[in-house]
């Protein structure tokens, strides 16, 4: 099976010429010294050779190619739609690592030029789109999952105008790594749910912040705990209003669109390939149900690859329907594709190995068991579901009259 | 490649919708079911004739629209939703499509403006193999006689052919073509002398099927109607084209499913709530959605890339879009309809409510051109080459 089978579609020739493009480019500069971060740092593997995927960044940047989705004006590329979907798509297909930039370039920075100040985009930006500065995300806490609303940590503004941040967060994903942190934090005491919340900016190395790994399951630790005791942001580096932060933070979530899921899925094909190799290598593709899970696996990518398709064309008449169920299926069905990869390996993917297909389909075994959790649990996603796409009733809160009037 | 419909297709989806909630309601089904011939005449007089659905995907020169396989499906989608029961699949998806891709210039010129205007109707048996036509393992023999033909053999299962003015049917030939025998494509009228069609009482009554019987049926040789060169070819794009528009008419009826389910589980209350308001039974129902919108998806994409696709290409990617949709849309009508079933409670149980009747249409279709686990297997296959 090669990239054709399972990609290509036909294309018009300014959008062939373009893609020849961003594939050589690619070949030219993820060589040499960055030739071994191909296929690496991706989700599972965020820790790989973190220093050198900054320098990759920096690579990108001197070719015009990091935020290539962003206005001119602040500094991005200005593709069109269909130019990014061909720029991650070449990306991937060119194996270029997991993004150390992705949470500047996908979550910040869109939040930045939509709500942030001439001030902060001035700031901020520019150092995003040089991959001089990384940033991390702070939503998730301890008691703040699913129910993202409840945010606990504190932020209190000083006599000279600083905020002080109490508080923690969690899941922050390479915190060690980033020079930058965005917060959610309670401005209102007393206030509950979305209300009373603002949206801060803090440099995270500074003295009232420390970062603890967390040790997943799978034995790495690109996530962090990250504690606030006393730490400081300047009052400029507030975006929105006080009490506007829940506003702000759920803007955020929007501005990640479909264009990247392509890139995505580009990867997910790799990795379906890898499994389909070591099959034919180890004999397994002569078992009849191997071969119908590997079928089934092969429909669901054609699945998400026509429903991206269908997110971008924006058929009014579906209600978004199709971008509803987006993330339940792709991480359903790369969650399957993680099991598939371990039965297709057998009993060595017990083994820990080095061996380049097998590392990686390990660690998407273990990794891919997150997909269904982090971005709202397949709980969360179903609810929405029933209750955006179906119109059926909303779910009744913990302190709702709804609760005591179960009994029989 | 862009999913985006046009303010054409939009528009047919629009009047098909509309068309069909009032013509195929569940009155009018069961009043179809029990009827002799299993379809409203005049509501076909109307479908064939006066709304052209015939002629959606015939190709302009042959008096057709040309509309293409795009458009072609977004109707099937609504008519599986509305249970339409009539001979549209066996004239349109199955022998209007055949004669395009795989049938002789003579048979076209013959067949095909008659069916875009709605005055014949065709049909064709289902090929319940994956393997599309090409394998030579047809149930009918043909053997050469004077100039022309001599027809023996059964076909266990033919839809509508009690009602159908004509019969195309592939049958061996004594003769090899490659590895396999050869397989020619006969076109016989239903009075056929020596051809006895009996009708068969299907639990599915939204379709009818017949037992074809033909017993030394003598035939013409401008009556073997298969295209010299492109025989193969034409009959792979025909049987996937097939499979996608089964798709269609599949999607909808699973829709259909979860539609009648939310619209039950909201009035239905139990323990002083509604059903629509137990978790149990929402992500019940969000899982189906998740299933049809993939499905959804499947078949909007296959159908845009059949629209893309041209003759002469070879015909193989084009045949795993196509299997890919069926396998899928099997799976899922299936899924949604016995979910349907499960969640109506008691009610879903009995003859009078309607799932019952999509549940039935989902197995029954569910292995026409091959199983999902057929299909499933060829597409392993072709990943695997």
């Amino acid at each position: 099976m090669n990239d054709a089978a399972i990609m290509d579609v036909p294309q018009r020739s300014a959008e062939d010429r373009f893609r020849a493009e961003i594939a050589d480019w690619m070949r030219a500069h993820l060589s040499g010294r960055f030739a071994e971060l191909r296929h690496r740092g991706g989700p599972g593997d965020e820790e790989a050779f973190p220093e050198l995927r900054k320098e990759w960044e920096r690579e990108l940047a001197a070719g015009g190619w990091t935020c290539v989705g962003w206005p001119r004006e602040h500094g991005g590329r200005g593709l069109s739609i269909t130019q990014q979907v061909i720029f991650h798509e070449e990306y991937a297909r060119a194996g270029g690592p997991g993004r150390m930039g992705h949470i500047g370039e996908g979550l910040i920075g869109p939040a930045l030029i939509r709500f942030g100040s001439a001030a902060q985009q001035k700031r901020f930006l520019p150092e995003i789109v040089a991959g001089a500065e990384f940033w991390a995300q702070g939503y998730s806490e301890p008691n703040a999952g699913s129910d993202l609303a409840n945010v606990q940590t504190r932020c209190t503004q000083q006599p000279d105008g600083r905020w002080q941040v109490q508080g923690q967060k969690i899941w922050t994903s390479l915190a060690q790594e980033s020079d930058w942190i965005f917060v959610l934090a309670r401005s209102e005491p007393g206030s509950k749910g979305n209300k009373g919340l603002s949206f801060l900016l803090l440099p995270l190395r500074q003295p009232g912040i420390s970062i603890w790994p967390i040790r997943q399951l799978g034995g790495g630790a690109e996530f962090n705990e990250v504690f606030f005791d006393g730490a400081l942001a300047d009052n400029e580096h507030m975006v929105g209003a006080p009490g506007e932060g829940w506003k702000v933070a759920m803007g955020l979530l929007e501005a990640e669109r479909g264009v990247s899921t392509l890139g995505q899925q580009m990867h997910f094909s790799h990795e379906l390939e890898r499994i389909v190799r070591v099959a034919k290598q180890n004999g397994r593709e002569r078992d009849a149900q191997i071969r119908q899970r590997i079928a089934h696996a092969w429909i669901g990518l054609r699945v998400m690859r026509y429903n991206a398709l269908r997110m971008l064309a924006g058929d009014a008449t579906s209600l978004g329907r199709e971008a509803l169920i987006y993330k339940y299926y792709w991480s359903n069905w790369h969650r399957d594709l993680g099991k598939l990869a371990m039965d297709v390996l057998g009993a060595e993917g017990d083994v820990r190995s080095d061996e380049p297909d097998i590392r990686a389909l390990q660690q998407l075994f273990f990794f891919s068991r997150a997909d269904t959790i982090y971005a709202g649990t397949n709980e969360i996603q179903l609810n929405l579901i029933a209750e955006r796409g179906l119109g059926m009733p909303r779910e009744p809160r913990g302190d709702s009259p709804m609760t005591t009037n179960n009994k029989p | 490649m862009d999913l985006t419909l046009t303010d054409d297709q939009l528009m047919i989806r629009e009047a098909a919708q509309s068309f069909l909630a009032d013509t195929s309601d569940s009155a009018a089904v069961r009043s179809a079911m029990a009827s002799s011939t299993g379809f409203d005449a005049a509501v076909w007089q109307r479908i064939a004739g006066e709304l052209g659905w015939c002629a959606t995907a015939v190709p302009e020169q042959y008096g057709g629209l040309g509309l293409g396989p795009v458009a072609l499906a977004l109707l099937l989608e609504q008519m599986g939703r509305h249970l339409l029961c009539a001979p549209f699949f066996s004239t349109v998806c199955l022998a209007a499509n055949w004669l395009a891709e795989g049938g002789c210039d003579a048979s076209r010129q013959r067949f095909l403006p008659e069916i875009a205007e709605g005055k014949l109707r065709l049909t064709m048996p289902v090929n319940e193999s994956a393997n599309d036509w090409i394998d030579g393992k047809q149930v009918l023999r043909a053997r050469r006689e004077g100039a022309g033909w001599r027809l023996d053999g059964i076909c266990a299962r033919v839809p509508d052919a009690g009602t159908a003015d004509w019969l195309l049917l592939p049958a061996r030939l004594d003769e090899r073509s490659g590895q396999h025998w050869a397989t020619g494509m006969f076109a016989v009228p239903r009075n056929a002398s020596g051809l006895n069609i009996d009708a068969l009482e299907t639990w599915d009554a939204t379709r009818r099927f017949f037992r074809v019987e033909l017993n030394g049926v003598t035939l013409m040789p401008q009556q073997r109607v298969d295209h010299a060169h492109r025989g193969i070819d034409g009959a792979m794009r025909s049987a996937a084209l097939a499979r996608l528009y089964l798709a269609a008419e599949q999607l909808g009826g699973a829709q259909a499913c979860l539609d009648l389910t939310v619209a039950h589980t909201a009035t239905r209350k139990q323990f002083g709530r509604t059903l629509a308001s137990f978790q149990a039974v929402k992500h019940r129902c969000a899982e189906m959605m998740v299933r049809i919108e993939a499905l959804r998806s499947a078949v909007y994409g296959a159908a845009a890339y059949a629209a893309d696709s041209v003759h002469g290409e070879p015909p193989e990617a084009l045949a795993l879009e196509c299997a890919m949709a069926s396998a899928l849309a099997a799976d899922t009508y299936f899924y949604c309809a016995q979910e349907a079933i499960q969640l109506h409670g008691g009610v879903g149980f009995t003859w009078e409510y309607d799932p019952q009747l999509y549940f039935k249409r989902a197995q029954a279709s569910s292995h026409w051109f091959g199983t999902a686990d057929a299909l499933r297997e060829r597409i392993a296959a072709a990943v695997f080459a």
